[in-house]
């Protein structure tokens, strides 16, 4: 038990990480079929070693031909990386003023101010998607308000646009944005801009030039941590885009609920994973380099 | 020299605590001042009030004729050394001094830095990180970030505090050096007396927001005005006792131990409670039989601890009221433990203060 317990992570990374991924990997090399499970080839363990040649001589690349090939998949991918790019950049600039704000406020408001962050967290996601098209529809609250202030004279077409899954994810995910930003900027010394308004920078001179680049690996962080799973968005599309959304999340639930083609549907999981590692990688790799250059 | 800073009835609350209080200094050009206290007293408030990171609950701040008190920080003309450096992590250190230069021309300001880094003698660091610099190099950044605005006043807030013995003592010299060269006044907060001593033109003692004395070292040392300041700068007797007689500076108080003569130039009026400060190395010590000159004050008793300190020896005299009086005198002269010792003292190494 005692010599379990070092490798207990890695077992469970094993059994809950690795092991699936192979599994929708395998998946994705293999062909739909009217069976089940609804794919060829299937191994036949009682076969040995035969069974396990058979097995892998049957798996082709068929389905990333498919992907390569079809543009709806292409669109789909570059659509879901402008969606969630955007998406990000918008986050960024909305929640690090938030994060400032936070991190500035008095010391016995502070966990108050971040308690409200978070209780968004204590209703369903879902419902919280849900109550946006109660919100965006067109004789839904937004209209209705700016229909009273006299902005507009009739209702606006939000729901279902693109705009709509803006909307939706901003709010979503800000919280994700805010927290780590929040953490790194609340741990900044403020004698850092003391410092430079003592040194002649304006408030507006000191933020640019000594809060935000402080503050880059909060930023680095929040957007990571929202860009990854906006990339994969199923559910904000879903419900408040139009039909023509088009994103990954939504293209592989089709093909996996639809279409019932588990192998596509698993070709799509994984370039969606390779879509997502790629910017991780980038990332750390540029991180690295500037702590280098820094030496 | 003129008043180039002037503080007028300077005051700062934070709610019910008070840290500066009803507080007025000038400070000349070119003067080193160190504002010297206990933590808390109010020092490294002034300091921000100073740098505008405060703002003053009442009173002004005057620079050169012109009034601070309610400019930002960022349009003061005076800098600031914080005691944590505050230096920018992510700049390197040619990048920190040029910080406050973004006002000069490129080539301009990157003359400016190449002279800071040879004042500071950091040459060749100017690529450098701050992360990668030792103490006393960061200290000298700061200072150079500090000074590179040309500032009118430069305040420096503990500056030598992070700084390990041996390299506070060399620091202090070339701190000195560099403050004479430039001709800046330098307004320095300090809780080290010593510190205080060897870098300051003039000491102000700051005690619970209050100013309490301000002057030349040797001033404050020999002629303190009250209990605080006598005991904030060294070792010294306090010796209660009732002003009797006043000719000129010289006063007789009458004390447990006999009547003293001692020098009072702020002393309380006759018949008033006063205390007696008393040096220990102001004191001559001889056995009991010996004769004191005419003029000089007496103090019998007998020795009742002594240490030896190589320079001198410290004596802890029992008097005949109870009371213990520490002299420091030099090794050699024969007075050992249990010894009744004659300790004498001339009128002026004894100061008069209100009790």
């Amino acid at each position: 038990m005692k010599r379990l317990l070092p490798v207990a992570p890695y077992l469970w990374l094993a059994a809950f990480v690795l092991l699936p991924c192979l599994i929708t990997l395998k998946i994705s090399l293999s062909l739909p079929a009217t069976a089940q499970p609804p794919y060829l080839p299937v191994l036949d363990w009682s076969a040995g070693i035969d069974g396990w040649g058979a097995f892998l001589e049957a798996l082709d690349f068929a389905n990333f031909e498919t992907l390569a090939g079809d543009s709806l998949y292409r669109d789909a991918a570059l659509s879901s990386l402008l969606y969630a790019g955007m998406a990000t950049a918008i986050l960024v600039s909305v929640g690090t003023p938030i994060a400032h704000a936070l991190a500035r406020s008095p010391a016995r408001l502070q966990p108050l101010l971040v308690a409200l962050v978070i209780v968004p967290f204590w209703t369903s996601f879902l419902i919280r998607i849900y109550a946006w098209i109660a919100i965006l529809k067109p004789e839904g609250l937004l209209n209705a308000g700016l229909i009273w202030t006299g902005l507009i004279a009739s209702p606006l077409d939000i729901l279902n646009t693109p705009a709509a899954v803006m909307i939706g994810l901003t709010y979503a995910y800000l919280p994700f944005m805010v927290l780590p930003l929040y953490a790194v900027l609340s741990r900044l010394d403020p004698t850092l801009t003391e410092a430079a308004a003592d040194l002649g920078a304006s408030p507006t001179r000191a933020f640019w030039t000594v809060t935000l680049p402080l503050a880059r690996p909060g930023i680095a962080a929040g957007a990571l941590l929202c860009f990854i799973p906006m990339v994969g968005e199923f559910i904000i599309p879903d419900l408040l885009g139009g039909s023509d959304t088009l994103m990954l999340g939504r293209v592989l639930w089709s093909e996996f609920f639809s279409n019932r083609d588990w192998p596509l549907a698993s070709a799509v999981a994984v370039l969606l994973l390779v879509l997502i590692v790629g910017p991780i990688v980038l990332f750390r790799d540029a991180e690295r380099e500037r702590e280098d250059v820094g030496r | 020299m003129a008043p180039f800073l002037t503080l007028e009835r300077l005051t700062k609350t934070f709610g019910a605590q008070v840290a500066v209080a009803d507080l007025s200094l000038a400070v000349p050009a070119g003067e080193i001042l160190c504002l010297l206290g206990p933590s808390g007293c109010g020092k490294s408030t002034l300091l921000r009030l100073i740098a505008g990171f405060e703002t003053p609950t009442g009173g002004a701040i005057r620079l050169d004729g012109v009034d601070l008190t309610g400019l930002a920080p960022h349009r003061r003309p005076v800098n600031m050394m914080f005691q944590s450096y505050a230096l920018f992590p992510h700049l390197s250190v040619s990048r920190n001094i040029a910080y406050g230069l973004n006002g000069l021309r490129r080539s301009a300001a990157a003359a400016r830095v190449e002279e800071l880094l040879r004042l500071v003698q950091l040459e060749d660091f100017g690529n450098r990180r701050p992360e990668t610099l030792s103490g006393g190099q960061r200290q000298r950044v700061a200072l150079a970030r500090a000074l590179a605005r040309e500032p009118k006043v430069l305040l420096l807030d503990e500056p030598l505090g992070a700084l390990d013995r041996g390299l506070r003592e060399q620091t202090q010299g070339e701190l000195r050096a560099i403050q004479r060269r430039l001709g800046t006044a330098f307004v320095i907060v300090t809780h080290d007396p010593s510190e205080a001593m060897a870098l300051a033109d003039r000491i102000g003692v700051m005690d619970k927001g209050r100013l309490v004395q301000v002057g030349r070292s040797e001033t404050l040392y020999e002629r303190p005005v009250n209990r605080f300041v006598a005991g904030l700068l060294g070792d010294v007797n306090l010796i209660p006792g009732t002003v009797r007689d006043a000719d000129g500076a010289l006063v007789r108080v009458e004390t447990a131990l006999g009547p003293i003569f001692a020098s009072g130039e702020s002393a309380p009026s006759i018949g008033a409670p006063a205390v007696i400060a008393l040096r220990p190395e102001r004191l001559a010590a001889s056995t009991i039989d010996g004769v004191a000159a005419g003029d000089r004050n007496t103090l019998d008793g007998q020795v009742e601890a002594s240490i030896y300190l190589g320079d001198h020896i410290r004596f802890d005299i029992r008097m005949r009221d109870g009371s213990t009086i520490r002299a420091n005198i030099p090794a050699g002269t024969g007075i050992a433990s249990e010894t009744h010792v004659r300790l004498s003292f001339a009128p002026d190494a004894a100061t008069v203060m209100a009790a």
